[in-house]
Formats: C-alpha cells, sequence, structure tokens
C-alpha cells in the first residue's frame, strides 16, 4: 500500500487456483476422482475432502480450486486425473499468482478472526481423543453440509454412529487466560454460542440428551440473550459455575472424565461422552502482517487499536477496520461496524458518489400474455433441512403430475449461485412462463428469485413459492411422511396459484435527500453528522433544551477517555455544521408520507413547523431508572451511577473520606419483570471502584455482583480491580442483599459463597447498578409505524442482520433506543444507521406499484368504504366521476380496502380473490 | 370398530408482515406442531374478508384461522 487518505494505491495478490472460473461448470466429477484425500479444514478436521474441492457448498462463485500445498501434480508432476476427467477443460496447472493494482480513496480491513487453538493446553485433552472438539468443530458437527450430515454423533465412532448422551461445554477456552495462553481479554460471544449450542443439540436429538456448560460468569449481555437463557435452562440445560480443572478420556472408552471445582470449592468429578471447548477468539497470523504491512497499530493482543470515540477507525487515515478485528464482538454488532466502516470511509471521499456507477442491463421482459401456462417448479432440499425430512423426489414427482407444470427439477440448494444461474437458462430454454419454487420463506428469499425471473426476461411477479422448509421440514420433523404429503399440498397450492398470476408493473417515484433525526444524544448527534458530512440536509429534533442526552453525566469510557470534552466538541461541531437544521425543544407530533417521501410535523416551542424528509433516524435513547429498593432515596449514602458520576465531579472530598464503598449490580435488572441486562453497568461499576481507588487508595470497595459482564477488552478492568484489591462477592436472585440504615452508613449483609458465611459491611456509599429503561415511545413509534419489544425497546427489523433498520422502510434506529449500551457501541449504531439511511438518499428515485390495489371503475359504486379502512390515506374519491382513486405510492399493498368493498371493485395485485380461492380449493381437495 | 381419528383440516390465513413472520419463526426454533394447518399468505389479515372465510369452508375446512 502507498499513497495517503482519498489517493491509496493498493497492490493485491491473487493466488493461484488451476482451475479456470470461467470453464468450471462446479459438476464434481474432479473431486470424484482426485485420488487425494486431506483433512477438510472448513469442517474443523472432522471430515475430508479432497485436494480439488469447493471450500464450502454456498461458496460464491462455487467453482472449484486445487489446493497446491497436496495435490500431486503440483507437488510431484504425476496424477493429473482431474485435467482428463474435466469436461470442460477447466483445469489449468500452469496457473500462476496475479498481481493486481487499485487505485483507491479509502480501506476496509475485515478479515476477522481464528479460533483459538486449544491443542497449547494440555490439561484440556483436545487432539488426544476424537470426543473432546471445538465449539467451531461441534458448529459443523449441528450443520446439515457438514461432516454427519447434520446428526449429532460421536466422532469417535464413524462405523456405527451412536448419539452422546451427555454433552458439556467448557466455557473461556483460550479466553480471560493470561496463565496458559495470553489472551487476558472476554472472547464475548462464547457464553451465549454455547447456549445456543446446546439448545440446538438437545433439538438434534431423538432420544433425551443431558447438555452441562461449565463456566465462570454467563456473560449473555445482548438483547434478548437473558431470555434465550432462561429458556434454555427451564428446558433442562444444567449451568454449573466453576472452573475446570481437567478432561482426560477414560482409559476403559467408557467417556471422558471431568474434574472441576464448583462454586463453593469443592472438586467434583463427571463423565460426559463429548465435550466441547468453547474457544476464544484471537487474530491470525496473516491479519497480524497485514496490519503491520500498511503500519496500523494493534494492540497487545493483537487487534486494530481504536478509540470509543472512533471505533472503526484505525490509526492510519483513510483505513478502517470492523468486526472482529478490532475486538471480540457478536454478529449484530459486527454488521453494524460493518455498515459503520462503510460511511466513515465514504466520508471523505463522498463528492465521487457515483462517478463510476455502471446500470445493469435487464432484459426485455417477455410478452406471455398470450401464452398458456408454462410453470417451472423448482423443489429445494435445503441441504438436508427439507431433504432431511421431507422425501423430495416424491414432491418432484408429484408436481409434474399438476396442470400447468411443464418443468420440473430438483436441487440441493436452490439459492445457490449456479442454481440461479441455470434457473435463468432452464426459463429461457423451455420456455417458462411463470416459476414456483418450493424451499424456505419468501421473506427471506422471494428478492432473490424474482431477481434471476428478471434476468431471464420474465416479470417478477410471475413467481411463487411454497414454504416446505419453515413451515413444513423444520415444524414437523416428527412426522416425515406427514410432512411429504403437507409439501405436495403446498407445492399444488402454489402451482394452483400462478397459473392465475399476471405481471405487474412499479414506476419510479422522486427521493426528497434528506434526513430526520429524532434525538440529539451522542446517538442522534453522530447520525446527524454523518449524513451531513456525506452531503445530505439533516434536520435534528431534541426534546431538551440542549444536546447530549445521557452522555452530558458520564464522565469518562472504560479507555478513560474523556467523555465531557468529546460531548463537547461534539455539540459544538453540530450546531456549527451549515447541513443540520436543529431544532431544541422540540417534539415530533404527526408522520405523513412514506420512505423516500415524509411530511413530519414538528412542534418546537409552541410553533408547529413542516418538514419534507425522505428517511427517518430514531436515537431517542434510553434512561437510568430509580431504584426501588436498598434504601434508595430514603437514605442518603445510596445512590445510583449517575448520582455517583456527579459526586466525582462535585464532591471529591466525599470519595476521598470515605472508608468503606460497596455497589449492588443488576439492580431492576435481570429479574422476572425486567428479564435483560443492562450491559453497561459491571464496566461503569468496576471502572468507578478503580477511580475511587485512585482518588482513596485505603479505601474498602466491595462489588456485590451476579454475574461480572467486563466482555471483550473490559475483561482488564476487572483484572485491574481484583489486582488494586477490590472485593468481588457473588450473590443470586433468590438470596439478594439486605440493606438497613446505620447513622449515616447503611449496612450491607450479604452470603459470601466462598467463604460460606454471612457477611456484613457499613458502608459510607452504597452505590446501585440500577436498571437502563426504555422511553415511554408509544407515540413517536405510532406516527413512524414502527414497533417495540416487550421490554420496551424499539424492534428492529432483524436481531442479527438488520440491527439498525426498522421493518417499515425509510426508519432506522440506533442508540439506546435500541438496547442499552456504551457510548462506542452507540457511536458505531450511530454511524450505521446514517449508512443505511445513505442506502436510501443516495438516490434520486425509488420504485412504487407492484403488489398493490386497483380500482375497476366499472364496478365502483363510489360507496368510499374503501377511504375510511385504508389506514394509509392511499386511497380519494374522484368527485368528477363519482368512484374512487388509488394513490399506488401511498398504498402499501395490505388489501383492506379490497376485502371492504361490497362490490369487489378493488383488488389486490398479486393477491387477488381467485387467487386465494384457487389456493383455498387446491388445499382441500386431495 | 371405527379407528379413524378425527383430524381438522386448519386453513390459516396468515399476515406477511406478522404471523407469516412468526410462522417461519416457529420453524427457525424447531417448535414442533401437528401438519393440519395449512398456511395461505396474505399481504394484511384486514385484506380477509368473509368471502374468503365461507369459501374455506364452503371446501370443507373444519377451522379457519385469520393471524394478524
Amino acid at each position: 500500500m502507498s499513497g495517503s487518505e482519498g489517493n491509496f494505491k493498493v497492490s493485491l495478490v491473487q493466488h493461484p487456483r488451476y482451475v479456470d472460473t470461467n470453464k468450471c461448470i462446479a459438476c464434481g466429477i474432479c473431486a470424484e476422482k482426485c485420488p487425494k484425500r486431506v483433512d477438510d479444514a472448513y469442517n474443523e478436521g472432522l471430515g475430508k475432502r479432497k485436494a480439488i474441492y469447493v471450500p464450502y457448498s454456498q461458496a460464491v462463485p462455487l467453482k472449484y480450486a486445487i489446493d497446491d500445498t497436496q495435490c500431486i501434480y503440483l507437488n510431484k508432476d504425476r496424477c493429473g486425473i482431474c485435467e482428463n476427467v474435466c469436461p470442460s477443460g477447466a483445469i489449468n496447472f500452469k496457473d500462476t499468482q496475479k498481481e493486481r493494482s487499485l487505485h483507491v480513496g479509502s480501506i476496509i480491513l475485515s478479515t476477522g478472526f481464528t479460533s483459538f487453538d486449544p491443542s497449547k493446553l494440555d490439561n484440556l485433552g483436545f487432539a488426544r481423543h476424537p470426543d473432546i472438539v471445538t465449539s467451531m468443530g461441534f458448529e459443523r458437527m449441528l450443520s446439515a453440509t457438514g461432516p454427519f450430515g447434520g446428526h449429532l454423533c460421536l466422532p469417535s465412532e464413524k462405523k456405527h454412529p451412536r448419539h452422546p448422551d451427555r454433552i458439556a461445554w467448557l466455557q473461556c477456552v483460550g479466553s480471560r487466560d493470561e496463565n496458559r495462553c495470553s489472551n487476558g481479554y472476554c472472547s464475548s460471544v462464547c457464553c451465549m454460542y454455547a447456549v445456543k449450542q446446546a439448545v440446538m443439540a438437545k433439538d438434534h436429538s431423538q432420544d433425551p440428551l443431558e447438555c452441562a456448560i461449565f463456566y465462570m460468569d454467563m456473560r449473555t449481555q445482548g438483547k434478548d440473550f437473558d431470555r434465550y437463557v432462561d429458556t434454555a435452562r427451564e428446558n433442562g440445560v444444567r449451568f454449573i459455575r466453576s472452573r475446570v480443572h481437567s478432561v482426560v478420556p477414560l482409559m476403559d472408552k467408557t467417556g471422558i472424565e471431568m474434574k472441576y471445582i464448583d462454586d463453593s470449592g469443592h472438586i467434583q468429578t463427571e463423565i460426559f461422552d463429548l465435550v466441547v471447548l468453547s474457544t476464544g477468539l484471537e487474530i491470525g497470523k496473516s491479519a497480524v502482517e497485514l496490519s503491520n504491512t500498511m503500519g496500523i497499530e494493534l494492540d497487545q493482543f493483537n487487534f486494530i487499536q481504536t478509540g470509543s470515540f472512533n471505533p472503526v477507525s484505525t490509526s492510519v487515515p483513510g483505513v478502517y477496520a470492523c468486526g472482529v478485528l478490532t475486538g471480540p464482538k457478536d454478529i449484530p454488532q459486527s454488521v453494524m461496524e460493518a455498515s459503520s466502516a462503510a460511511a466513515a470511509a465514504t466520508e471523505n471521499i463522498a463528492p465521487a458518489r457515483h462517478t463510476k456507477t455502471k446500470s445493469i442491463r435487464v432484459p426485455q421482459e417477455r410478452d406471455t400474455s398470450r401464452e398458456f401456462s408454462k410453470i417451472g417448479v423448482f423443489v429445494c432440499n435445503c441441504g438436508t433441512n427439507i431433504g432431511g425430512v421431507i422425501n423430495v423426489p416424491e414432491v418432484v414427482e408429484y408436481a409434474r403430475t399438476l396442470p400447468g407444470v411443464t418443468y420440473v427439477e430438483e436441487n440441493l440448494f436452490t439459492c445457490s449461485q449456479d442454481t440461479q444461474d441455470k434457473m435463468a437458462r432452464v426459463i429461457k430454454e423451455q420456455g417458462l412462463n411463470k416459476v414456483v419454487v418450493a424451499a424456505c420463506s419468501p421473506k427471506t428469499h422471494e428478492t432473490l428469485f424474482r431477481e434471476t425471473l428478471v434476468s431471464a426476461g420474465l416479470n417478477k411477479h410471475v413467481f411463487e413459492m411454497a414454504n416446505i422448509r419453515n413451515h413444513d421440514s423444520w415444524v414437523h420433523a416428527r412426522t416425515p411422511e406427514q410432512a411429504t404429503e403437507k409439501a405436495k399440498k403446498l407445492v399444488r397450492m402454489a402451482v394452483a396459484k400462478s397459473v392465475l398470476l399476471t405481471p405487474l408493473f412499479e414506476s419510479r417515484l422522486p427521493v426528497t435527500q434528506s434526513a430526520l433525526v429524532v434525538g440529539g444524544g451522542v446517538a442522534g448527534m453522530t447520525a446527524a453528522l454523518t449524513l451531513a458530512r456525506q452531503g445530505f440536509p439533516v434536520t435534528l429534533v431534541e426534546k431538551n433544551q440542549n444536546l447530549g442526552g445521557n452522555a452530558r453525566q458520564l464522565n469518562k469510557t472504560y479507555l478513560n477517555e474523556d467523555i465531557g470534552a468529546y460531548v463537547k466538541q461534539l455539540i459544538h461541531t453540530v450546531e456549527k455544521n451549515e447541513r443540520i437544521r436543529l431544532f431544541a425543544g422540540a417534539t415530533v407530533k404527526q408522520v405523513d408520507g412514506f420512505v423516500g417521501n415524509f411530511d413530519t410535523t414538528i412542534v418546537a416551542e409552541g410553533v408547529e413547523q413542516q418538514i419534507s424528509h425522505g428517511v427517518a433516524i430514531l436515537a431517542v435513547g434510553a434512561r437510568e431508572s430509580k431504584p426501588e429498593e436498598y434504601l434508595y432515596g430514603t437514605h442518603d449514602a445510596v445512590l445510583t451511577h449517575l448520582d455517583l458520576d456527579t459526586v466525582f465531579k462535585t464532591d471529591e472530598n466525599r470519595i476521598k473520606t470515605a472508608d468503606n464503598i460497596v455497589f449492588i449490580q443488576c439492580v431492576g435488572s435481570r429479574d422476572k419483570t425486567h428479564p435483560y441486562c443492562s450491559k453497561v453497568c459491571c464496566t461503569h461499576s468496576i471502572q468507578s471502584a478503580i477511580e475511587i481507588k485512585r482518588l482513596n487508595p485505603d479505601a474498602n470497595i466491595y462489588i456485590i455482583y451476579r454475574d461480572i459482564r467486563t466482555y471483550g477488552k473490559r475483561e482488564l478492568i476487572y483484572k485491574q480491580a481484583r489486582d488494586l484489591g477490590i472485593l468481588f462477592f457473588r450473590y443470586d436472585l433468590d438470596n439478594k442483599p439486605v440493606v438497613s440504615p446505620n447513622d449515616g452508613c447503611v449496612t450491607i449483609e450479604f452470603d459470601d459463597p466462598i467463604l460460606n458465611r454471612r457477611v456484613s459491611v457499613d458502608a459510607d456509599i452504597l452505590c446501585l447498578a440500577s436498571r437502563i429503561e426504555a422511553r415511554d415511545n408509544l407515540d413517536l413509534s405510532r406516527a413512524f409505524k414502527v414497533v417495540s419489544d416487550s421490554d420496551g425497546w424499539l424492534l428492529e427489523a432483524h436481531q442479527k442482520l438488520r440491527p439498525v433498520d426498522f421493518a417499515t422502510d425509510g426508519v432506522f434506529l440506533c442508540g439506546m433506543a435500541h438496547y442499552p449500551k456504551p457510548i462506542d457501541e452507540s457511536i458505531a449504531q450511530a454511524k450505521a444507521a446514517a449508512s443505511r439511511a445513505i442506502t436510501t438518499l443516495a438516490q434520486d428515485s425509488i420504485s412504487v406499484g407492484g403488489i398493490v390495489s386497483t380500482v375497476n371503475p366499472r364496478f365502483c359504486s363510489g360507496c368510499g368504504a374503501c377511504i375510511n379502512v385504508c389506514p394509509y390515506g392511499a386511497i380519494a374519491m374522484n368527485d368528477e366521476k363519482n368512484i374512487v382513486d388509488i394513490n399506488s405510492a401511498l398504498c402499501k399493498g395490505c388489501g383492506a380496502c379490497a376485502a371492504t368493498c361490497p362490490s369487489e371493485a378493488l383488488t389486490l395485485d398479486g393477491f387477488n380473490n381467485e387467487q386465494l380461492y384457487a389456493q383455498i380449493k387446491s388445499a382441500m381437495t386431495a | 370398530m371405527k379407528t379413524d381419528i378425527f383430524e381438522p383440516k386448519i386453513i390459516a390465513f396468515m399476515c406477511n408482515w406478522c404471523t407469516y413472520g412468526a410462522a417461519d419463526l416457529a420453524g427457525v426454533s424447531r417448535l414442533q406442531y401437528p401438519p393440519n394447518i395449512i398456511p395461505v399468505r396474505v399481504m394484511c389479515s384486514a385484506s380477509i374478508s368473509p368471502h374468503h372465510i365461507l369459501r374455506a369452508l364452503q371446501s370443507h375446512a373444519d377451522g379457519v384461522l385469520v393471524g394478524g
């Protein structure tokens, strides 16, 4: 890499694959004939592959490659069988390394992590017994495309498959460990994935399966994670708080013996069939070399060093990073950071937008109006997800008998790129004019298949899906015969509907290229500033008179960065930015319109204002709750976190003169009424405790907790706190500490599980880690047509893959309104929301039409019943003709009008009565 | 002796935005239920009129579920 921000020259090395991707048709004959079998790294060595291979079944592009470390021809100049058997002459043993040079403005690194190799830890027995596997290995074992086809079997007994009866998970292997490896950090994701694997293992097992998770602290701090853990516990997953001493395969081959020290300090022994090591995340050698080549600063663990206020920026200007490369994190956070990095990387090169855009050439749509139905049916196995339950060949044969069907095909993965290419080819060759895919859900895959139809010259609406996975094989797994019958029924219904499908057309509508951001905290300001820097005008609405939100009360991040100074600077930058129009003391009153064309009424200091905008970002934050227990509000010694932060700022003497300071964690969190984790409190308490020790080294500090959740690199301050002599005591929900007044102090009594006795402390300050709670967002959610979950957090479109989108188009979310989170995560999410908003704002028009209601003027009597039921105000009376008109840009395609119309003058295109009746009829005829 | 067990056929009109998604999630969560439910995807439960329900019953459905 050379050059600098905005003007980099990058040279890339492309390693030879010895297969011409233009010629390879992925028929697989080469791999079938290849004599060299090697361990399959993708399946964690649990299975074998050939020296010529596809890395995994959904690889893009689906083309073979030769492993040049294993190939007999490349190493010994013998064999060459693949070259002889390849029907398309794609093998090229003379392939060489290619160099490419790119000229780019910014660079994003997202090279990910490698899983910790536990073979260096000899007490865990990995590599000494095949039934001791890593979590990655177990993930492959559960996968339909994995070494055992998704069946839960013991790797040691390949010849006579045997199900395990007892599985143990060992947490923190290669994490939170500075003695046996140098990974002092917490890998953040292992607790949750272990619980998920235990739940899935139970699900995969026909017989009762015993699952036990051996852990130190259960770190499931993400949104809805604690609920998942509670459900797992109710379903019989055992959670054992312990330190594991050793894992030893028994000599008589009857299992694997595990010795551990339980909560009370006693040594226990248990026998398991299978042991899963929950290995941590670390940065691989090649990623480190890449960072070194580029001159990027790394931290002590080889993660790329980033700051809380610039979570995706590296030490080299113009180079950004996201995902685990900058520290351990889960999928939602990685996805957020990815969007965030995209926004950050394009900020300085925004004027170049669209200068190199090429548009896709869509083939001319074929006129099929005068053709009889020629329906193609594609039945998917989805690996073994469908094929493992449903008799797919039987469904295929059945589909051939259905009226209108002229072509039927069975696929392993209908969604894979090569099947899509083939589908387009088949549509043209067979002259198909309608397509039915029997596979998964239209909610996830309809768009993909429709694109294929368009590329083959068909209208995208002459397509129907039969959901034989989510609604059939997955939910009727125990009755495969009935599931097969149901699959036939679903295919029959889809075919019956598709006979009646007609092409639908869409048109373009202009987009208002500006944004509305609701909420002027750190998240809202960051989102507004990101959009403004990308060139889009922003209206920022803040309910209070001042910007800054909760961050105004905070002191420092866990990395010791000064939040006060940052927020001050951020407010100044926002106020100075000429593209941001700021309304303080303002609220949203009403929202009209839809993605690309919103008209919002805000009330600022009693005056109504109309704002036109194309997108909206909701960043309304959350608040610290006021505890109703532990004498809060009745005794002056009892504070919350924000109260304590104020004491640090205004009354340092109170800290300096205190003898005993106690923190109680999870106050009002993780209980029956509020079963979620507030995520920031463990770190905040420990950080405050360390600060107290700095000011008053003689103070005794006690932290009474349930699980310490200092995830990721926050673990380092937990270690630091223990080194400083801060004492940690664990309590359970059914045995909470008891607080009573004692003059100027409060007395806290609690049981210590290690000493096995009751402890009492007289505290000068008792700091309660009170729950963070959602604001009352009911009016706002109604106005923007978005929803909240049962805890009051605004609900994203998909918790893993669309963490900043709402299900409603053009509306996005960020910050604590989504879930409690520390400032670095709020900033990353805010940039991500802006990034997602730009995907709409950067277009000058959007497509409307398709599945919308239309009116047949001959049948409409002008009664107006439909006008009242339309929730989107899309229908109006045409006074001239005395019938109704429908605005297809406002129509969301709900069909309420069609159901209301007494004369069936209104129809919902794509879901009309004839089509529904056909589905009902075919559902009932055997 | 009559051995046939009554197996009801239930037509379920499912709103694309909620019930259909929930039924998808039931699959993702591997919740097991009897296969008597026959799903029909609609864009909103409001698009179901008495005509559709009557048509289902006339076609010998034993029950109709409208989820929205």
